[in-house]
């Protein structure tokens, strides 16, 4: 019988800068102890998008103070730490780089194990910080500005496969284009979201990218959607009409929200699986949500959906795999692990 | 004293164990890399191998120093966050310097030093020395650009685009690093900032492109 076992995670694939801690217990589950994120979102926000370089300058600068806020909130002293995760990939890699060295360097200093783990898998791995252990078998819809991907997960620590992914703009990235169409703030979720809501999901009949017959599966297109909405926007402007911005939001998240919940459905079904995760940015997103726990209901599907703030980049998600990582006795990664900005879905764990 | 110095602001990826004591610092074991694409990757099993070679703990040494730039920032980042970091979980402190001037503190030249590193985009970081203190810089400016004036010999990776006697050393060094910051080891650690000298690549967006190419009116 192992006691338990305190693993950090450290998250720098974006721009947040996180640090979590969390509890692996004896018997496999883990529990939250800290997670502290500080973000560089502000900073981008003129630019109307991620501006790499920003990004890495501001993880060197918040990766001590984010330590040191998520170790006083945990009560903990980093002597405490019996492992270390860390986002290896996919993600930025000058802001990758950031996270992976600090990482290297707090393991050699603490004497402790370092695993390089999946940023994707990590959004998969924080539900269980909320609702327990995964079953067997189950899918994942990430959603988030930087993706959008449909995961069968068959064990977290063992085997991640790709079912669809998108195939142009994550779905994220279409919330932002569109706000910017609307003039409405960046980042885009939240603003589309709030202006849905008083707005006629109806009102235009927006398209449905790749649901033809013949187009894969479970594969998303969101550009043409986001390209429809320019279209529709500046033919209604050109005409001098008034844009019924509620309208043009609800009927864009009506289409992105359908879309993905029916491809997330359809393939829970042919794969057999009973249990759907959605995670990742755009998980907060209240049509996406509503849609998706009707349809799962309907399906006999169970819905499982973090909190907004587990869902969203944060380390607490990159210590969660890394402790089912550590639970499942893989081997650390090596001390000359690097960033890897395309790390496959499939490599749970650097080696 | 034992002190970890590391820099990562040109292609040699540096790490060091310097021992300072009455007669100036010291090298105990160093190992210093060219490629510029692996800073990450090499640094610290570089410092590890340093560690075993000298016989030491990582958390043997009593305090941190690591060159702070001018450098290419992926790169300066990888020294700069690993110092930090090292630094928060050993307890001990970390001071910066600029890297020109740890090249600088091992040059041997009587008079004016210039010191130059890559840039990149055709340009350098350079700064101008009078002995040990630096009297210009750090700045960055295409080679053609900087005033040279007054300078007898140059030193540093990009010392061939200038029209001086070249001396050595061409990077920094753990021993150049420890001299250049001796004189701050003891005092309170200056704030972990790296010289950067350039504003991040960033466009603001411009007027959006119409999608109605076709059938304009
Ligand atoms: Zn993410």
């Amino acid at each position: 019988m192992t006691a338990d076992r305190v693993v950090l995670g450290i998250e720098s694939s974006c721009d947040e800068t996180g640090v979590g801690l969390v509890r692996l217990a004896a018997d496999g589950t883990v529990e939250l102890l800290a997670d502290a994120v500080a973000s560089s979102v502000d900073e981008h926000a003129r630019f109307g998008g991620v501006v790499p370089e920003i990004a890495s300058r501001a993880h060197l600068t918040a990766m001590a103070p984010t330590m040191r806020r998520a170790l006083d909130e945990s009560g903990l002293e980093l002597s405490d730490v019996d492992a270390i995760a860390v986002t290896a990939g996919p993600g930025l890699a000058g802001a990758l780089m950031v996270g992976v060295a600090a990482a290297k360097a707090y393991a050699s200093a603490l004497g402790v194990p370092l695993f390089g783990v999946n940023h994707l898998g990590g959004h998969v791995a924080v539900d269980t910080l909320e609702h327990g252990p995964l079953p067997d078998r189950c899918l994942a819809l990430l959603v988030s500005g930087g993706h959008s991907q449909l995961l069968l997960v068959e064990g977290i620590a063992e085997r991640i496969t790709e079912v669809g992914t998108t195939i142009d703009d994550a779905a994220g990235e279409a919330y932002d284009k569109v706000a910017r169409i609307l003039d409405l703030p960046y980042p885009g979720g939240p603003p589309i979201d709030k202006q849905a809501k008083l707005g006629n999901p109806k009102a235009i009949a927006f398209p449905r990218g790749l649901t033809g017959p013949r187009d894969a599966k479970y594969d998303f297109s969101f550009s043409g959607l986001k390209t429809a909405v320019a279209r529709w926007v500046e033919t209604a402007q050109r005409e001098g009409e008034d844009i019924p911005v509620p309208d043009v939001c609800a009927s864009f998240q009506e289409a992105v929200a359908d879309v993905l919940t029916a491809k997330a459905v359809r393939a829970a079904k042919d794969l057999d699986v009973d249990t759907l995760v959605i995670s990742g940015g755009v998980a907060a997103n209240s049509r996406l949500s509503e849609l998706a726990a009707q349809r799962c209901a309907e399906a006999g599907i169970t819905l499982r959906v973090p909190r907004p703030r587990l869902c969203t980049d944060n380390g607490a998600m990159i210590a969660a795999l890394g402790a089912h990582v550590l639970a499942s006795g893989a081997k650390p990664s090596p001390v000359d692990l690097g960033a890897n900005p395309g790390l496959p879905v499939e490599t749970i764990v650097v080696q | 004293m034992l002190v970890i110095a590391l820099d990562t602001s040109t292609p040699a990826v540096t790490a060091g164990l310097v021992a300072l004591d009455e007669g100036g610092p010291r090298s105990l074991a160093e190992r210093v890399t060219i490629n510029p694409r692996a800073h990450g990757e090499l640094l610290m099993p570089q410092l590890l191998d340093v560690m075993t070679e000298a016989g030491h703990e990582l958390a043997d040494a009593d305090a941190i120093v690591v060159g702070s730039g001018p450098g290419p920032f992926t790169g300066l980042r990888v020294g700069m966050v690993t110092a930090a970091a090292l630094g928060q979980a050993l307890g001990r402190p970390v001071h910066p310097v600029c890297s020109l001037d740890a090249i600088a503190a091992q040059a041997d030249v009587t008079g004016q030093l210039l010191v130059a590193t890559d840039a990149r985009r055709k340009e350098a970081y350079w700064a101008t020395y009078s002995g040990r203190t630096r009297i210009d810089g750090p700045h960055v400016l295409r080679p053609a650009d900087v005033p040279t004036e007054g300078c007898t010999a140059v030193a540093g990776e990009l010392a061939e685009a200038f029209d001086l006697p070249v001396i050595e050393p061409r990077y920094p060094a753990p021993v150049g690093l420890v001299a250049a910051a001796a004189d701050a080891l003891d005092a309170e650690p200056a704030p972990l900032v790296p010289l950067y000298l350039r504003r991040p690549d960033a466009e603001l967006p411009g007027k959006r492109k119409s999608v109605l190419t076709r059938g304009a009116r």
